[in-house]
């Protein structure tokens, strides 16, 4: 069941993105384009997604199981650090160069395009890249922490 | 500032964000997760039982939706500018700046915004104007 709803949001989040224009890397960049031709469009796609996210996350707020009594993980962190904001400046640099984030990279490849499968092929070496980092950091700390034992 | 009115699709592009905005809530409140691709998929990369199954269909609707709005009415327009060499070194970036960063365009953009998290706000606010100022670099000052 739960797979299911899952399945059910990614197709309603796919079309949502198509029919934004989200899914057209040209009108992204004509949105990021500020000293351009500026395409204001993409700015009513955050409007409505969050007009309607806030509702659902009011409602969602209050509850310790969702509808399918699944636990409800939220995000819990509030804290505001070099890794928050050094990525997503790395990230909204990428956004950038190609006018394509992590959704409609999925939606793009979807649609058979040779561009958006090379995106999604470069975005999980990238992603790849992360956890292979984090795990070589994770394993540094606990040898340091050990070595500290011992010492 | 000038706007391009002709390109201009305010009713088409806020459907489109109700529509984004219903699949975050139904994921939300159905499965009491958070619609936040790169989240979403990057989990797909550090594998954890029972974990998987949830992810693997959210991506697979993604990938499927093309498909199925093809049935529905014609795909609009699809563009790509950007050579096969930036392509690559923006997927790259995109895929560890996401993961570093804890969110993307969706998960701090949509959902993160609508609940009001600082970390997001911070986060969209960073992604952002570093994507206007990366296509004023590319667009106005290399061209």
């Amino acid at each position: 069941m739960n797979l299911l709803f899952a399945l059910l949001s990614g197709l309603i989040f796919g079309l949502g993105l198509i029919l934004a224009g989200m899914a057209n890397p040209a009108k992204v960049l004509a949105f990021l384009d500020l000293a351009g031709l500026w395409d204001p469009s993409l700015a009513l796609v955050m409007g409505g997604g969050i007009a309607m996210g806030s509702l659902a996350f009011a409602l969602a707020r209050r509850r310790t199981q969702s509808l399918l009594g699944l636990p409800m993980q939220l995000p819990t962190s509030r804290q505001l650090d070099r890794r928050l904001i050094g990525g997503s400046v790395t990230f909204g640099i990428g956004w950038g160069l190609a006018g394509i984030c992590p959704g409609p990279a999925l939606v793009l490849l979807g649609s058979g395009s040779d561009k958006g499968m090379i995106f999604v092929v470069a975005m999980l070496a990238g992603m790849g890249a992360f956890e292979i980092l984090e795990r070589c950091s994770v394993a540094a700390a606990n040898d340091k922490h050990t070595h500290g034992k011992t010492a | 500032m000038t706007i391009d009115w002709n390109h201009f699709t305010p009713l088409s592009s806020l459907a489109g964000g109700v529509l984004i905005g219903v699949a975050a809530a139904l994921l939300a409140l159905c499965n009491g997760r958070i619609a936040g691709i790169s989240g979403i998929v990057g989990g797909l990369l550090r594998p954890q039982r029972g974990d998987l199954g949830w992810r693997a269909a959210f991506v697979i609707g993604l990938i499927l939706a093309p498909l199925l709005y093809r049935v529905l009415a014609p795909l609009p327009e699809i563009r790509i500018e950007a050579g096969s060499g930036l392509i690559i070194l923006a997927g790259l970036l995109v895929g560890v700046g996401t993961r570093y960063g804890a969110g993307c365009t969706s998960g701090h953009g949509i959902c993160g915004l609508s609940r009001r998290s600082p970390r997001s706000i911070v986060a969209t606010l960073s992604f952002m104007a570093a994507g206007f100022a990366t296509v004023f670099v590319m667009r106005h000052l290399l061209a």
